[in-house]
């Protein structure tokens, strides 16, 4: 029975797994890569993480969506759903952004490596 | 609010409108100059139609405003209060008279920046003389302290500079890191900032609480130049001489003993301050000042600094006396204070004047001067005499009440210091007096001198008769001295 | 009644006119409208807190007719209405200021983009602030932020795009750090609405995903505020972004951030738990602290001016978290009260360094030699400016540090305030080392001739100067409402 418990939270849980691990490699690439562009990958599957966080847990499995009907007694929570497009929004908003000063960045230095960028300018 | 309280309010506001017109005098050196003596006359009759009442026990005060709820700014009048005010504001005639004499015999630049910020300081000191409450002193402390800065700085080259870092250094340094947690340390355990008779720290607040915050108020109160923190008033020196004389020895230096005794009297109380065994270390901090500034001036060349020396010495005079805090030594405090402001006056407008008409400023020059400047070099002496404490100058009756109340509770400690200190005054003054009277030119001066610019030797003989006046007719600080500890005459 | 619409028109008005400007382009006329806009919005706010002080109570404004806590509440109570009020002025101010020093720093072609992005940021700040709901903060601080970064990048420099691109770096993790946290406590108490997520959190607090929520807000939202050592993208950020949007970027972007963390710590989880149950407060404490001093010991080492006063931000934020920490009704005082008086007084300090940017040229210590002699004004706002960073009383630096001094001594930390004043010491001496260099040196021979700057940018920079001194001594605004709304965080959480 232990281990059918451990077996119940570690399945259970997989949302939360996989949510726990697009974060970390979210934050791993926008530590480890020196490339502006890889590094704006990384925040994007960092935010990506936070879809699932908000969307999964509102999911019930069976479940409808939320139509008022005698037939229907278990629905979904629509919010999460709701956010997550406004989150989605603002991810996107984000990246073009941040592709958009890449591409600024590239013509103004000749590079879009992190090292080069920040590494020759005084910057007192 | 009565018209004593509109007094309070315009011996504040006439300086500081004064320099606003001063600053707006732009190079016009007439109309800069006027305006300065008008204020400071201006200021002297508001101050001395204040003394008469004060005199008579009213306590003029003004009505309270509130920075914050329970922290107010606030004016009142009480007897220490008002000698300060009347020495600042005496001084400030002379001194500006002087003024004009040495800036322009030594072609000064930047004249009106000097003289706004000269009136700023004024309008600070009287601030600190009237506070009602430490916030307000506080306040005025630190509007002092900036106001001079440049006053310091006033020649702008590296030793300026290099005078006014130490000088602002020390002084917000210890302000900030000192006064400011006493302040707010005596509201947090008093409730209030009020000064009152009889003090306002709680009787039983444990002795620990009691010794940080003397610590803090004696070497917060940097003006005050109690050893180690006096290094800025011979760093001070580097400004033009007369704001060395009636900054570094009335205004900025007595606001800072002034303050001394005023948190002894009334923030601590007389009772707690010589009854408790916390506070007192502050006899030996002040003893030690004494002596050890004094032997310090002895081995100073350059005259100025031998008199800045002299000041921090004679600082500790006074803070001594407060320590001891029995109503004689308080009146004693008070007494020396008042002497010791026309006296030291008196030694830095001469310093001042030869500099002005010989450029001499070592005292090794100064052989046989007095046959050239006698009138700078009589006012010297006299004022050498009142530091020494010889009758008949002001300087004694301080020394004398100091003295007695030394006698009356014997502390042999603070009779040993006067006693060595006096020969330690004597030891460096005299050989100047010798000096300039009976040693002979060695070398003739490059140029042949006379006297100082005339507005020079009469500011000086009119400081020096007044050192002498003071013993003569000692009634007016007097009183007020023995109403400050509840005295009537 | 309009009054009752005030909360939503506060908002959705810049975010129109941002639209309008985006579609007009002209510059005069951007300028003109974002003056009328921020400068309604000013009223606007001002209008509400009054409201709010004469009645007492909050004003709810329910989103599209959505009563909370399914819809989202905008809501003005003490607090918000205070921040409110700052952030508008502000946003107002710099307007003023900010025509020259824009013409001469900002390339034609995108001058009407900017008023478009600088009405789009206020409108992202004033929503954070109004809004009662966790998440529409969020995408309120996405707005504020996504704005900020392209206002940053508009920087004439070519650093400008570096510090813009590492803003936003940060500046996302700490959004979706704080997004991440909201989703956990959604999670648990099913309601995104502040308040009823307050009520219903109370039962729940020791759990796991409560803990593990607070502790993302915390950070995502001390990344915002640049709590040390989470400020590295601060001094860049504020160096080279164009000399009007760091005024109005030091003034309040930081601020609002930090209002969301009292709004967490205090009304969210509530005071006792934050205090009894985490270590949550001696953290911040440390680290604020440890902000003081490092910000202050950086900033005495830049060459660049706006980059040591960017450090000195990064102190003074430390001064704000301090009282956060201290965590009693004194301590909490004087964090609001400085973050007014802060706002003032470095919006004041950076609107005089971007005259002298505008007339030098640039912001090296090395080329202000002499500067204090052909910009009087400007170097004596400068001086009065850095008294009351040091807190010279008379001066509302020293009525923020009275009551952390007395918040301090409330808990019995004596050497709190023994560090707090060594900590103006290291202000003294940076600041100190531009008033020497300006009005001691001489301008170097042969160096072109200097005026003051124009007269808009001196005179809105001393109006600030003077409410420096003004509110040093008449407190009843700042201290007042601060009071007030210490009574309404603390009380909240009884």
């Amino acid at each position: 029975m232990e281990g059918l418990n451990e077996l119940a939270f570690v399945l259970g849980g997989v949302n939360h797994w996989i949510t726990v691990f697009l974060i970390m490699a979210g934050l791993y690439i926008i530590v480890s890569r020196s490339n502006m562009i890889k590094k704006l990958v990384g925040l994007s599957i960092f935010q990506t993480s936070v879809y699932l966080l908000y969307v999964s847990p509102g999911k019930i499995i069976g479940g409808t969506a939320p139509i008022i009907s005698t037939d229907f007694a278990v629905y979904s929570n629509p919010l999460p759903h709701v956010l997550i497009l406004t989150a989605i929004v603002v991810g996107v908003a984000t990246l073009a952004l941040g592709l958009a000063l890449v591409v600024r960045i590239n013509e103004a230095y000749g590079s879009i490596e992190e090292d080069e960028v920040y590494g020759d300018g005084d910057w007192n | 609010m009565s018209d004593l309280s509109l007094f309070i309010v315009a011996a504040i506001l006439i300086p500081a409108v004064g320099a606003a017109f001063i600053a707006s005098s732009g190079s016009k050196p007439n109309v800069r100059e006027a305006y300065t003596l008008v204020t400071a006359a201006l200021l002297f009759v508001v101050v001395f139609l204040l003394v008469p009442s004060v005199m008579q026990g009213a306590r003029p005060s003004t009505e309270g405003f509130d920075i914050l709820p329970g922290l107010t700014v606030q004016f009142v009048i009480e007897p220490l209060g008002m000698i300060f005010a009347m020495i600042a504001s005496t001084l400030w005639i002379v001194n500006s008279i002087y003024s004009v004499g040495y800036m322009r015999g030594n072609n000064e630049k930047n004249q009106t920046v000097f003289y706004t910020c000269f009136a700023i300081a004024i309008a600070s000191t009287m601030g600190i003389a009237f506070a009602g409450n430490l916030l307000t002193l506080f306040l005025f402390y630190e509007v002092l302290t900036l106001s001079t800065y440049p006053l310091v700085t006033h020649k702008g080259n590296d030793d300026a500079k290099a005078g006014g870092r130490m000088y602002l250094g020390i002084l917000l340094t210890t302000s900030v890191v000192f006064l400011l947690p006493a302040v707010i340390g005596t509201y947090f355990v008093a409730g209030t900032g009020d000064f009152t008779i009889g003090g306002i720290i709680p009787k039983d607040e444990s002795p620990f609480v009691i010794a940080a915050l003397s610590v803090l108020f004696i070497y917060g109160i940097g003006k005050a130049a109690v050893m180690p923190v006096h290094r800025w008033l011979p760093a001070a020196m580097v400004a033009p001489t007369p704001v060395s004389a009636l900054l570094h020895a009335v205004a900025v230096v007595k606001a800072g003993v002034f303050s001394v005794v005023k948190i002894i009297v009334y923030v601590f109380g007389l009772d707690m301050f010589s009854g408790s065994g916390s506070t007192g270390w502050v006899v030996y901090a002040a003893g030690f000042t004494v002596l050890v500034a004094s032997i310090i001036a002895l081995g100073q060349d350059n005259l100025k600094r031998r008199l800045a020396y002299s000041t921090v010495s004679q600082l500790s005079y006074v803070v001594l006396a407060a320590a001891m805090a029995t109503p004689l030594a308080i009146i004693g405090a008070a007494m020396h204070i008042t002497a010791h402001a026309f006296g030291k006056i008196t030694l830095f407008f001469a310093a001042g004047s030869i500099y002005t008409a010989a450029h001499k400023t070592e005292i090794s020059q100064l052989n046989g001067i007095g046959k050239r400047m006698p009138f700078t070099m009589a006012a010297f002496t006299i004022g050498a005499l009142s530091m020494i404490g010889v009758p008949p100058t002001a300087g004694f009756l301080g020394k004398w009440y100091i003295l007695s109340a030394a006698m009356e509770i014997k502390d042999w400690f603070v009779l040993f210091v006067i006693f060595v200190s006096t020969l330690l005054n004597t030891g460096y003054f005299v050989p100047i007096i010798y000096r300039a009277f009976f040693k002979a030119e060695d070398v003739p001066p490059s140029h042949d001198h006379g006297e100082a610019p005339w507005p020079v030797v009469l500011a000086l003989s009119l400081t020096a008769l007044g050192t002498l006046s003071l013993f003569l007719f000692p009634e007016v600080p007097l009183t007020l001295a023995k109403a400050l500890v509840g005295q009537v005459l | 009644m309009l009054i009752d619409q005030f909360p939503a028109i506060v908002v959705a008005v810049p975010l129109v006119a941002a639209a309008l400007c985006a579609i007009v382009r002209n510059e005069t006329a951007c300028w003109l409208i974002s003056l009328v806009v921020a400068f309604l919005c000013f009223v606007g706010s001002a209008t509400m807190l009054g409201q709010v002080q004469e009645y007492g109570v909050p004003l709810s404004y329910k989103m599209g007719g959505w009563a909370p806590p399914a819809g989202i509440e905008l809501r003005v109570d003490l607090l918000s209405g205070y921040l409110l009020v700052l952030v508008s002025l502000i946003a107002t101010a710099v307007l003023i200021y900010g025509r020259h020093s824009v013409r001469a720093e900002i390339k034609e072609s995108v001058r009407g983009w900017y008023y478009a992005m600088y009405l789009l940021c206020m409108c992202g700040l004033l929503g954070i602030v109004i809004t009662g709901d966790a998440f529409n903060a969020f995408v309120f601080m996405e707005i504020s932020s996504l704005s900020m970064y392209t206002l940053i990048a508009l920087g004439k420099d070519r650093r400008a795009l570096a510090a813009s691109y590492q803003y936003l770096i940060m500046g996302t993790i700490g959004a979706t750090m704080y997004v991440i946290g909201v989703g956990l406590l959604f999670t648990i108490t099913g309601t995104l609405n502040l308040i009823d997520m307050a009520e219903r959190l109370a039962p729940l607090l020791d759990t796991p995903a409560a803990i593990a929520g607070m502790a993302f807000v915390v950070v995502g939202l001390s990344l915002k505020i640049a709590l040390f050592p989470l400020h590295l993208w601060l001094p860049n950020a504020y160096a080279f972004a164009p000399s009007a949007v760091t005024a109005f970027l030091a003034a309040t972007a930081t601020k609002v951030s930090i209002y969301l963390l009292m709004r967490y710590l205090y009304t969210v989880f509530g005071f006792s738990f934050a205090i009894e149950q985490t270590p949550i407060l001696e953290v911040v404490m440390v680290l604020s602290l440890a902000a003081i001093f490092a910000g202050s010991f950086s900033a005495i080492f830049q060459e660049n001016i706006k980059r040591m006063l960017a450090y000195s931000s990064v102190a003074q934020i430390g001064y704000i978290t301090l009282g956060i920490a201290l965590a009693n009704a004194p301590g909490l005082t004087g964090s609001l009260v400085h973050i007014f008086n802060h706002a003032v007084m470095k919006g004041a300090l950076f609107m005089l360094v971007g005259g002298i940017a505008l007339q030098i040229g640039t912001v090296r210590l090395s080329d202000m030699a002499g500067v204090g002699k052909v910009m009087p004004l400007t170097m004596f706002g400068f001086v009065l400016g850095s008294f009351s960073m040091l807190g010279v009383p008379g001066t509302v630096g020293f009525v923020s540090k009275w009551y952390l001094a007395i918040g301090a001594l409330e808990n019995g930390w004596w050497w709190v305030v023994a560090l707090l004043m060594l900590s103006s010491l290291l202000v003294l001496v940076y600041m100190g080392r531009v008033i020497e260099v300006a009005f001691f040196r001489e301008r170097p021979e042969g160096a072109p001739p200097l005026k003051e700057a124009p007269k808009s940018m001196i005179m809105t920079a001393w109006v600030f100067i003077l409410a420096c001194i003004y509110l040093g001594f008449d407190t009843s605004f700042t201290v007042g409402v601060a009071q007030q709304a210490v009574d309404v965080l603390m009380g909240g959480a009884q």
